[in-house]
């Protein structure tokens, strides 16, 4: 009596006409296409591609200017914060309505409350305005996805091309990360006649805090 | 709220234009997003999104069993299921060993092919749609009546009386409200329930990872909140590596509604690892056979299954645009619901679906992996073609064409018959014309006198 | 120097739509070909092929490729014809090797009229005249199996007096698909009325198209609704003075 398991990998190589231990040939190259830019050209199409999808982009060249902008983002809102070590150096956890350094139900239930989600990110891409969130002891998935606003502050070093750039420098980005997620804009649907509604299940409202780090010294 | 058959979706003048006007929509975003030469590489990105889901089919044991291994490294577990209820069963024992009881499902067309929300709400397990048109169709009792956008054909009035049959809700007919009323309903479940289903945009060998594209979140919350995340797909969906990803997302969202990238790609590969504030605690792949092996085992049609699932086949069909969704019999329409429903649900179901086609080819020219859908349905043809009706015909069509002096002694009778009259269009023909295929030509067009003169008679005369 | 060309009317062009292929004719002469007409053609086989019964289908490719053996070049006033010819023919033979042959041999060899034109005779001007506002229709086969989306455009440019515009749907199916317009005749209709909407809005007095079925199928729909507007194929416009 063969299991599941067997039973469907058979059928598979019977389908497809290989024995086992048949060498499979290599995949075909992939396709990167990746177009070198300057750091202004990339900061310039970011904010483009994401300005085109409603959302904003600040760029500071201080610890006092990023948490001048955020503040002002924040509108007075309460907000969680992730633990990446950029939100304090750049003095956003120190900002009065900003949980930060939470765990567990805590952590869950203030995503769940707060007004605000901030966290940093793995990287930007340039060419589709995409914040690239990567799950790790710094950053959690709940954060950036249940507050109705999210702010992304991310240093400048951090802004990449586009996505093929990012696939070929990281080849496995989930080996030892549960999750990585592409943030391109704010949650929408389309689902009823087409009209596009923001903030359907995510966040509807993203900003990005670009932060000029050579510039601080 | 019920199905509208073919015929009523030809006949109502406001569904048509919904169906028309929805379908243009995405072509045009579609358009916008490859014209232009903003993407120059487009028809070189087809053609390696194909190469590398031949390449996958043709190795589909090994990915298969890669994917597994890098699963497991990761502390999740791989489900093998051979049909829809073994993948429910095992759903169904995990909820009972666990003790859970609400779930949260993101869209996933491949749970409604094999009905798991029937099976699963059978055996009282909550099961929530959380992509807003799925839970809509849901509270509905509907099929989807699209690959992208289920609820398509239903207007904010629909859905205004639908919330408050199904809710409670007073009648609001504001899309922007009808949308906050679902995120907030469906919030309370994503933070209660204790296992999230989600489907797979693709998966992927070398991570052991799940990819789901998404605009609305709902398939983070789904992955991200509960306890446990199932994922649930078609073993069809392989690719072999995570950098094979950036041919594939370049051409998902164009293709499917316009955008370079969608809101939300996941990466997912796993239950949360030691030091993650949040995620999942248990992660399951369930791999579903269900028909898939068979399809994969034919060669001619094998190519149906490198679909993504874009919808763009959808959208550009002349006949989807007329009849909508409901018109096919299966979860699947558009086009590829034509090619993939007499394989899996088998030939004799059916034997009319790969004949409601023109053969426009319209469908093959927008597949952003190459799919030749034209050239499958003349497969599919020539299949039933021994039981059919018109075998009779096409051995009198085929003596005909065979023997000139036949087919001008028919033609020059047959065409005399109906009468001759240069430049004239008729509504109605003499017997026995009257009670053939032209009777039902002439049901809604008018069709051409035959001429005086026909080529060869005008021919053979000048030669003189 | 002009030679000798074969040409193909195909079997709805002779019994239904003559005058195109009368037009076709008189063009080709006027550019100096010695046209020939085989008599014993009848038809490419497609509506067999497009139904699913193949043996049905070889029997009639075998006969035309018996009655235009030899014939340096082929010439019909058909999109979907030409498409049978050469790129279908080598599916219904697929594993005969001889017939083959005899296919690949006969693929270069065949042309659609307006193609002919432009890449064998060389030529976008017929010196043709037709003083209408004229809309174009792409035929599906045409569009997408023979590429053909500048082709006949090229040469309705050169017609004297003659006003092109071009309508929103022109590249979608007119429904008619062979048996599809019947066997689905109420979908056929549907996609049928939307491509009349659009010519109505072009204010043409006249549908082009290479193709006689869908000119058969628009004009049917046209005329059913009373509207005035005349399908003509292309030969017929390039052959008017």
């Amino acid at each position: 009596m063969s299991s599941a398991r067997e039973e469907i990998i058979n059928r598979v190589r019977a389908a497809i006409s290989r024995k086992v231990g048949d060498k499979p040939a290599a995949p075909p190259e992939p396709l990167l296409r990746i177009r070198g830019y300057k750091l202004d050209e990339k900061i310039a199409a970011f904010r483009a591609a994401l300005e085109a999808l409603s959302g904003t982009v600040t760029e500071t060249h201080s610890r006092a200017e990023t948490q001048s902008a955020v503040k002002r983002l924040l509108d007075g809102r309460t907000a969680v914060a992730s633990a990446h070590p950029l939100l304090a150096e750049q003095w956003v956890t120190e900002i009065e309505v900003v949980q930060s350094g939470l765990t567990g139900a805590d952590l869950r239930n203030a995503c769940a409350s707060a007004g605000v989600g901030i966290t940093s990110a793995y990287c930007l891409l340039a060419e589709t305005g995409t914040i690239v969130f990567r799950a790790s002891a710094e950053e959690s998935r709940l954060i950036s996805l249940l507050p109705p606003v999210h702010i992304a502050v991310v240093s400048s070093r951090r802004m990449l091309g586009g996505l093929d750039e990012m696939l070929s420098m990281i080849a496995r980005p989930v080996d030892d990360s549960s999750a990585m997620v592409f943030i391109t804009g704010p949650s929408r649907t389309g689902d009823i006649e087409q009209i596009l509604v923001r903030g359907v299940h995510g966040p509807g409202h993203v900003h990005v805090v670009i932060v000029h780090e050579e510039d601080i010294r | 709220m019920r199905e509208n058959t073919r015929q009523e979706t030809l006949d109502d003048p406001k569904l048509q234009l919904a169906l028309y006007t929805a379908t243009g929509r995405l072509m045009d975003h579609r358009k916008k997003a490859i014209g232009g030469g903003k993407v120059p590489e487009y028809q070189d990105l087809r053609t390696r999104a194909a190469a590398v889901k031949r390449h996958t089919l043709d190795y589909l044991d090994v990915y298969l069993t890669q994917f597994e291994a890098a699963v497991q490294a990761n502390g999740g577990k791989v489900i093998w299921a051979r049909d829809g209820a073994e993948a429910a069963d095992f759903i169904l024992s995990l909820a009972k060993e666990k003790g859970e009881s609400l779930i949260v499902k993101s869209k996933s067309m491949t749970s409604e092919e094999i009905h798991l929300n029937d099976r699963l709400i059978k055996h009282e397990l909550e099961t929530v749609e959380t992509d807003l048109g799925e839970y809509i169709i849901q509270l509905a009792g509907l099929r989807p009546y699209h690959i992208v956008a289920p609820a398509l054909q239903m207007t904010r009035y629909d859905v205004s009386t639908l919330f408050e049959e199904k809710l409670g809700i007073a009648k609001d007919d504001v899309i922007e409200n009808q949308t906050m009323t679902a995120r907030r309903v469906l919030r309370e479940k994503f933070l209660a329930a204790g296992i999230g289903i989600t489907g797979a945009n693709f998966l992927v060998a070398d991570s052991g990872a799940v990819v789901i594209v998404e605009n609305e979140g709902n398939a983070r919350l789904s992955s991200s909140a509960p306890k446990i995340q199932i994922a649930i797909a078609g073993i069809e969906k392989m690719i072999p590596r995570v950098r094979d990803l950036g041919v594939f997302l370049a051409l998902l969202g164009r293709s499917a509604t316009g955008q370079a990238l969608t809101s939300y790609t996941s990466i997912l590969s796993g239950p949360r690892r030691k030091d993650e504030r949040d995620g999942p605690e248990e992660f399951y792949v369930v791999l579903l056979d269900a028909g898939r092996t068979k399809l994969l085992a034919d060669k001619e049609k094998r190519e149906s299954l490198q679909c993504i699932r874009c919808g763009a086949c959808l959208n550009y069909c002349p006949v989807y645009r007329k009849v909508g969704g409901h018109s096919y019999p299966w979860v699947y329409s558009g086009p590829i619901g034509k090619i993939i429903t007499p394989q899996f649900q088998g030939k004799e179901k059916d034997p009319w679906l790969p004949f409601m086609s023109s053969l426009c080819g319209v469908c093959a020219e927008v597949c952003p992996v190459k799919i030749d859908i034209p050239k499958i349905l003349l497969a599919l043809r020539r299949e039933s073609q021994k039981s059919s009706d018109d075998a009779g015909a096409m051995k009198w069509f085929a003596r005909l064409m065979t023997r000139p002096w036949l087919y001008r002694l028919a033609a020059s009778f047959g065409l005399g018959w109906l009468g001759r009259k240069d430049g004239v269009w008729v509504r109605e023909v003499k017997w026995p014309a009257s009670s053939g295929p032209l009777k039902d030509w002439l049901a809604v067009r008018d069709f051409p006198a035959p001429p005086e003169q026909s080529f060869r008679d005008w021919w053979e005369k000048r030669r003189k | 120097m002009p030679g000798r060309v074969s040409i193909f009317v195909t079997c709805i062009l002779d019994q239904l739509f003559p005058k195109a292929g009368v037009a076709m004719v008189a063009v080709l002469e006027r550019l100096g070909y010695d046209v020939e007409f085989r008599k014993e053609q009848t038809c490419c086989g497609q509506p067999a092929f497009n139904s699913g019964f193949h043996d049905e289908a070889r029997a009639v490719a075998r006969h035309f490729l018996d009655v235009f053996d030899g014939a340096e070049h082929i010439v019909v006033p058909s999109g979907s014809c030409t498409s049978m010819i050469s790129h279908h023919f080598a599916d219904i033979f697929a594993g005969d090797t001889k017939m083959l042959q005899r296919v690949h041999a006969i693929e270069p060899r065949v042309h659609e009229f307006s193609t002919f034109l432009l890449n064998v005779a060389q030529t976008d001007d017929v010196g043709a005249r037709f003083p209408q506002r004229v809309t174009y229709h792409d035929s599906c086969h045409a569009l997408r199996e023979l590429g053909m989306k500048d082709v006949p455009r090229r040469l309705l440019r050169k017609v004297k007096d003659l006003e092109l515009i071009e309508m929103d749907t022109a590249e979608e199916c007119c429904g008619f698909g062979g048996t599809f317009s019947v066997k689905f005749a109420q979908i056929s209709s549907g996609m049928a009325n939307t491509k009349v909407d659009s010519i109505l809005k072009t204010g043409a007095s006249h549908v082009v198209s290479v193709d006689s079925s869908c000119l058969m199928q628009l004009r049917g729909t046209l005329s059913r609704s009373g509207h005035k507007v005349e399908t003509i194929h292309l030969a017929e416009v390039l052959a008017a003075r």
